[in-house]
C-alpha cells in the first residue's frame, strides 16, 4: 500500500481561515448550469429585442422626423406607427414581467434547497471553508452575477422602448413598464434572488422552494406596482387640465407624458360631482365636426367654461429617476436583508 | 423445481465504450440462494439490473424464471427486487409503502409485513426518509417478501447494516428460502458472510463470470496444498489456480479432488469459499465454470475465458 | 421470527389478467398530493382575487351603463365613461398576466412524476413492481392530466364571469368596450382553450421530465417549450383557423378580430390601412384635431365620411365574434391531440427505456 507522502501537519496554534477566492471556482462549477439557462434565456431574448427593435426604430425615425408636430400629417403617422407597434411592445412588456421572478428563482431557490434536499450540506458545511462563509461566498457572486445580467438587459429595453415614450404612447411611470427598466429590472431580478435563497433555506426543498418564491415575487410585484409605488414621493395635484398626457386635455401625444393617478371633477363649491351628474349637464350633442363621439377635451373645455373644475392627481415623467432609486433602494435593502437572514439561518441551524 | 430462474446467453452490456458485462454465460438454478460476488465495479449491479429487466442488454439474451424474458408481466410477478442503496420514496410513510406495494402488486401479505416491522421497531407512521439506513433496508426487504416472489433478488443487501442486524436480516433470507422455496440471488462484496449463507457462487471480475457453480461442488473440487517453496514450480501435475509464497512454503490452491493424490512433503486442506473467491479474485485468467447446463441447452459461446477441466 | 402468513404459491402461469387500473388511484394520489394540494391553493387564492375583481369590475360596468344608456351612446358621458373603466383593475385588463397559469401549473405537476423519480432512483423500486412500468406511467399520468384540465375548466368559468363585461353587447353598443374576444391575451381564457393549454403544458413538462430526467431543468425546458408553442399559436397560427369574412360594409362591430383593412377606388386597389396624406389633404379638411381621436384610435366614421362621396370604398377582412366557437374547438382539438400525442410519446419511451 502507497504511504501517504504529505507531512503530518504542524500544531497550527491560529488557523487562518480558507481565502474567499477558493469558493469561486466551486460555486461557478456547481451552478454553471443555471447560470448559463439565464444566459440562453436572456440572450434569445436579446437577440430577439434587437431585431424587432431595429424595426421599430427605424420605423419611429420617419414619425420622428415629423413636422410640425401638432399637425394632422404627423398625428397620423403616430398613430400608424403605435397601431403597427404598440401590441407587440406591450406583449413583451408583459412576458418580461416574470424574467426576474423566474431567474431569481430557477438561480436562488436551489443554492440552498438542493444541498438541504439531497443531503450533500454534510459535505459541504463540514469541509474546511466553514458553513456560513461558504454560504456567504456562493450568494453574493451569484446575487451579482444575476443582477448585472439584467442590469445589462434592461439597458436594451430602455433602448426598446424609448420611442413609446417619446411618442406619448404611454408613460415612464406606468406600471407594465417601469420596472424593466433603470434600476428596477436589476434590482427585482436581485430581490426574488434574494427570496430564492431564503425560501430554499427554509423550505429544504427545490421544487417547493421554487414555486414559493415565484409565489412570494409575484405578489410583492403586484402589491408594489398596484399600491406601494405611487406613494413614493407625495402626487401633486393641479387643476390645470393640460396636464401631459391626460386624455381630458389638449396634450394627449406629448413626450413623457405623466402617470394620471386620478382625475375628478368638482363643482364651482369644491364638491365632487359623478360622471352621471356631469352626464346631465352636458348637452346631448357636444361634437365637433363629422360628427360621431365627440373628443374629451371638448368635453373638458365645455365643463370648465360653465365653472366646474378638474382636478388632477399625477406623477411627472420627470420623477422616474426619482422613483427608480427609491424602488431600487429598498430593493436592495430587502435584498441585502433577506441574504443575511439566510446566512444567519446557514449559521445556526441546528441540524 | 428444477428451471433455471435466471439463464444468461452470451450477456453483455455496454454503456458508452465500456463494457460493463460481457460474455456472461450463467444458469442459476431454482430453490438456491445464489451469491453474487465480486470487486467494487465487477458489473454485479449491471447484470442484476437485467435480470430484473431495468436495463436491456447491448448483447446477448437473459430469461428468467424458466425462459420468461425480463420486464415481462409474469417475470415482474414472481421477481422481487430490492435495489442498492435501497430506494425508497423519502415522504412516504411505511405504512404508505406497504399500501404502495400492496396496490402494485398481485400478491401481498400485508399482516405478514406488519407484523415483521413491529418485530423490527419500525414506526409505521413515521416517513421513511427518516429512519435509520439499516431500518430503510429492513422494510424494503420485508416488502420485497411479503410479494411472495418465486425469486428473491437483492444488491448489497447488507451493506448498511450492523453486524446483529445483518446476521437477522441473512436468517430471515434463509428462512424464506428454506420453508417456501424462494430462490434468492444476492449480491455483495463482504464474502465471510456469505459462506454461512450462500449454496450457489458466481464471481464476477471485470465484467465476466470467473466462477459459476454449487458451493459444495466448489469446495469439493479444490483443494489447499501447502508444501516447500522450492519445489512449487515443479508442480504442473493438476491446474493451479493461485500461488502465493510466504518465507519458506508455498500455498498451492489447486482443483483437485479430496481423493486425488497429494505429492509427497507436501499437505492437502480444505479450501474455505472466502479463501477460494479471493483466490480466483487474484487471478483474473482462472475460471471455474459449470459444464452444460440443467434444463435448456444453452448455445456454444466463443469462449473465453475457456474452460478448465 | 415471524412465519409468512399466507400459504405458498403454487406453480401458476401467470395468466392474461392484469392488474386492475384503479389500483393506481391511490398511488397517484399519496404521490403527488403535494403538488395537488400546491395547485388546489393557488387557483384558490388566485379565484378569491378573481372573485372580488370581478365583483368591483361588473359594479363600474354597471353604473356605467347605466348612466350612459339614459344619456344615449352617442354622448360625452359615455365617452367620459369609458375612459374612467379601462382603468378599472388593469393589470388584468389585457389577461396577459393570466396567461402564465396554464404553464406553471402544467410544468410544476407535470414535470416531476417521471424526473423525479429517475433523479432519486426510486424507479427502481416503481418499475419492478407487478403493475408494469408503462401501466404505471399511464395510470399516472391520465389521471393527473384529468384532475388539472377540470380544474382549470372550473377556473374559466369564473374567469368567463370576469370578462363579460368587455363583451356584453350593450356594453359594446354604448362604446363602453372595445375589446375582441380575439385579443391575444383573452381568447385563451375563455371557453375550452384554457383547460386545453394547461394539459398541453402538463403534457410537455412529463415529456421533458422523461426527456431530462433531473426535475428543475425539466420544469425550466417545459416553461421555456410550453412559451414557444403558445407564442407560435398566438402569433401566426390562430388567425388561419378559418377563412376571414370580407366585407366593404363600414360598420364592423368592435368585437370582430381585424385582419386588414384596404381601399379600392372604381374596383382597383388604392392604399391600404391608412389614407396617405395627399389623399388626407385633398378630401379631408384638418378640424380642430383632425380624424384622429385622443386615445390614438382614428375617428374612422370621420374618414370614411371624407372619403366615401370620392367614390372609394372600404373593403375589411375580419374574424367576426361569432366565429368565436369555432375557433375554440378548432384550438381546443389541435391541443387536446397534442396532447394526447405527448404522454403517449412519454409512456412509449418509459415502456422502452434502455437505460
Amino acid at each position: 500500500m502507497t504511504a501517504l507522502t504529505v507531512p503530518a501537519r504542524p500544531e497550527d496554534a491560529r488557523l487562518r481561515p480558507v481565502p474567499w477566492r477558493r469558493m469561486a471556482w466551486v460555486t461557478w462549477r456547481q451552478h454553471r448550469i443555471a447560470l448559463a439557462g439565464v444566459a440562453a434565456l436572456l440572450g434569445a431574448l436579446a437577440v430577439y429585442l434587437w431585431v424587432t427593435g431595429l424595426h421599430v426604430h427605424h420605423a419611429y425615425a420617419a414619425v420622428a422626423a415629423c413636422h410640425p408636430a401638432s399637425s394632422n400629417t404627423c398625428a397620423t403617422l403616430t398613430v400608424n406607427f403605435n397601431n403597427a407597434n404598440g401590441s407587440t411592445a406591450e406583449l413583451i412588456a408583459a412576458l418580461l414581467q416574470g424574467a426576474p421572478a423566474l431567474i431569481g428563482a430557477f438561480v436562488g431557490a436551489p443554492v440552498l434547497a438542493r444541498e438541504l434536499e439531497t443531503g450533500t450540506f454534510r459535505y459541504a458545511w463540514t469541509q474546511g471553508f466553514g458553513r456560513w462563509r461558504w454560504t456567504l461566498a456562493k450568494l453574493v457572486p451569484l446575487a451579482i452575477a444575476v443582477a448585472a445580467a439584467a442590469g445589462a438587459f434592461s439597458l436594451l429595453l430602455s433602448w426598446y422602448y424609448a420611442p413609446f415614450f417619446a411618442d406619448g404612447n404611454q408613460t415612464p411611470l406606468a406600471s407594465t413598464v417601469f420596472d424593466l427598466r433603470g434600476v428596477a429590472f436589476a434590482a427585482w431580478t436581485l430581490a426574488a434572488f434574494a427570496i430564492g435563497a431564503l425560501a430554499g433555506m427554509l423550505i429544504r426543498r427545490v421544487v417547493p422552494a421554487i414555486a414559493a418564491t415565484l409565489a412570494a415575487t409575484a405578489g410583492l410585484g403586484l402589491v408594489t406596482g398596484l399600491y406601494l409605488r405611487e406613494h413614493y414621493v407625495t402626487a401633486l395635484v393641479t387643476s390645470n387640465p393640460n396636464v401631459p398626457g391626460s386624455t381630458m386635455g389638449s396634450n394627449v401625444f406629448v413626450s413623457d407624458p405623466a402617470w394620471i393617478l386620478s382625475e375628478q371633477w368638482q363643482t364651482k363649491a369644491g364638491r365632487p360631482v359623478s360622471e352621471s351628474a356631469l352626464g346631465q349637464v352636458l348637452p346631448a350633442q357636444l361634437g365637433g365636426k363629422g360628427g360621431g363621439i365627440p373628443q374629451s377635451f371638448e368635453v373638458t373645455d365645455y365643463l370648465t367654461r360653465h365653472g366646474y373644475t378638474l382636478w388632477t392627481t399625477y406623477q411627472p415623467a420627470s420623477r422616474f429617476w426619482p422613483f427608480q432609486w427609491i424602488e431600487g433602494g429598498w430593493l436592495l435593502a430587502l435584498s441585502v436583508l433577506l441574504i443575511a437572514a439566510t446566512v444567519w439561518l446557514v449559521r445556526r441551524r441546528a441540524a | 423445481m428444477n428451471m433455471n430462474v435466471v439463464e444468461a446467453s452470451g450477456l453483455g452490456k455496454r454503456y458508452g465504450r465500456t463494457w460493463a458485462l460481457r460474455a456472461c454465460t450463467l444458469a442459476v438454478p431454482a430453490g438456491h440462494v445464489a451469491a453474487l460476488v465480486g470487486p467494487n465495479g465487477a458489473g454485479k449491479t449491471t447484470l442484476l439490473n437485467l435480470a430484473v429487466g431495468l436495463v436491456t442488454p447491448s448483447a446477448g439474451a437473459v430469461t428468467v424464471l424458466g425462459g420468461r424474458p425480463p420486464g415481462s408481466p409474469a417475470a415482474l410477478d414472481g421477481i422481487a427486487f430490492v435495489a442498492q442503496d435501497t430506494p425508497v420514496y423519502k415522504n412516504l410513510s411505511a405504512a404508505d409503502m406497504l399500501h404502495l406495494t400492496l396496490n402494485l402488486n398481485r400478491r401481498f401479505d400485508r399482516r405478514y409485513a406488519e407484523t415483521r416491522l413491529g418485530e423490527l421497531g419500525i414506526p409505521l407512521r413515521r416517513k421513511a426518509g427518516r429512519l435509520s439506513g439499516g431500518q430503510q433496508a429492513q422494510l424494503a426487504l420485508t416488502m420485497a417478501l411479503a410479494r411472495r416472489p418465486k425469486l428473491l433478488v437483492l444488491d448489497e443487501p447488507v451493506a448498511m447494516l450492523d453486524p446483529v442486524a445483518r446476521h437477522d436480516f441473512m436468517a430471515i433470507v434463509l428462512m424464506a428460502a428454506a420453508d417456501d422455496g424462494v430462490s434468492v440471488l444476492l449480491s455483495s462484496h463482504v464474502l465471510a458472510e456469505l459462506e454461512r449463507v450462500a449454496d450457489y457462487l458466481i464471481l464476477l471480475s471485470r465484467g465476466r463470470v470467473q466462477v459459476a457453480g454449487e458451493v459444495d461442488d466448489l469446495l469439493a473440487g479444490h483443494r489447499l496444498l501447502t508444501g516447500p517453496a522450492a519445489e512449487a514450480d515443479r508442480y504442473a501435475e493438476r491446474p493451479v489456480v493461485h500461488l502465493r509464497r510466504a518465507a519458506a512454503q508455498a500455498h498451492l490452491l489447486v482443483r483437485a479432488g479430496a481423493d486425488d493424490p497429494v505429492p509427497p512433503g507436501w499437505e492437502a486442506h480444505p479450501v474455505g469459499l472466502e479463501e477460494l473467491a479471493l483466490a480466483y479474485l487474484r487471478e483474473p485468467g482462472a475460471a471455474a465454470l459449470p459444464g452444460p447446463a440443467r434444463g435448456r441447452a444453452l448455445p456454444a459461446e466463443t469462449g473465453e475465458p475457456s474452460e478448465v477441466r | 421470527m415471524t412465519a409468512l402468513t399466507m400459504a405458498a404459491i403454487p406453480e401458476e402461469d401467470v395468466g392474461p389478467r392484469r392488474l386492475p387500473w384503479r389500483r393506481m388511484g391511490w398511488v397517484t394520489w399519496r404521490q403527488h398530493r403535494t403538488g395537488l394540494a400546491g395547485v388546489a391553493v393557488f387557483l384558490g387564492a388566485l379565484a378569491v382575487c378573481l372573485w372580488l375583481a370581478g365583483l368591483k369590475l361588473h359594479h363600474v360596468f354597471a353604473a356605467a351603463t347605466a348612466a350612459c344608456s339614459l344619456a344615449g351612446s352617442a354622448s360625452a358621458v359615455c365617452y367620459d365613461l369609458s375612459t374612467s373603466i379601462i382603468g378599472t383593475n388593469g393589470f388584468l385588463s389585457n389577461g396577459f398576466m393570466l396567461q402564465a397559469v396554464p404553464p406553471l401549473i402544467g410544468a410544476f405537476v407535470g414535470a416531476p412524476v417521471l424526473a423525479r423519480e429517475l433523479e432519486t432512483g426510486t424507479f427502481r423500486y416503481a418499475w419492478t413492481q407487478g403493475f408494469g412500468r408503462w401501466r404505471w406511467a399511464l395510470a399516472k399520468l391520465a389521471p393527473l392530466a384529468i384532475v388539472l384540465a377540470a380544474a382549470t375548466g372550473a377556473l374559466t368559468v369564473l374567469l368567463s364571469w370576469y370578462y363579460q363585461p368587455y363583451f356584453a353587447t350593450v356594453n359594446q353598443n354604448l362604446g363602453l368596450s372595445d375589446a375582441t374576444p380575439f385579443a391575444p391575451g383573452l381568447f385563451d381564457l375563455r371557453g375550452i382553450t384554457f383547460a386545453a393549454w394547461t394539459l398541453v403544458a402538463f403534457a410537455i413538462g412529463s415529456l421533458a421530465g422523461m426527456l431530462i430526467r433531473r426535475v428543475v431543468p425539466a420544469i425550466a425546458a417545459a416553461l421555456a417549450a410550453y412559451a414557444g408553442v403558445a407564442f407560435a399559436a398566438g402569433a401566426f397560427l390562430r388567425e388561419h383557423y378559418l377563412a376571414p369574412l370580407v366585407t366593404s360594409n363600414l360598420n364592423v362591430p368592435a368585437s370582430a378580430w381585424i385582419m386588414s383593412q384596404w381601399w379600392t377606388k372604381g374596383g382597383r386597389f388604392a392604399f391600404a390601412g391608412f389614407p396617405p396624406d395627399s389623399l388626407l389633404n385633398r378630401f379631408c379638411p384638418a378640424g380642430p384635431a383632425g380624424p384622429v381621436g385622443p386615445h390614438g384610435k382614428p375617428k374612422a366614421e370621420a374618414i370614411a365620411g371624407c372619403l366615401t362621396p370620392h367614390g372609394y370604398t372600404q373593403w375589411t377582412s375580419y374574424h367576426p365574434a361569432s366565429q368565436f366557437w369555432p375557433f375554440q374547438w378548432i384550438e381546443g382539438g389541435w391541443l387536446l391531440a397534442l396532447s394526447a400525442l405527448l404522454i403517449a410519446a412519454t409512456v412509449w419511451l418509459v415502456r422502452r427505456r434502455a437505460a
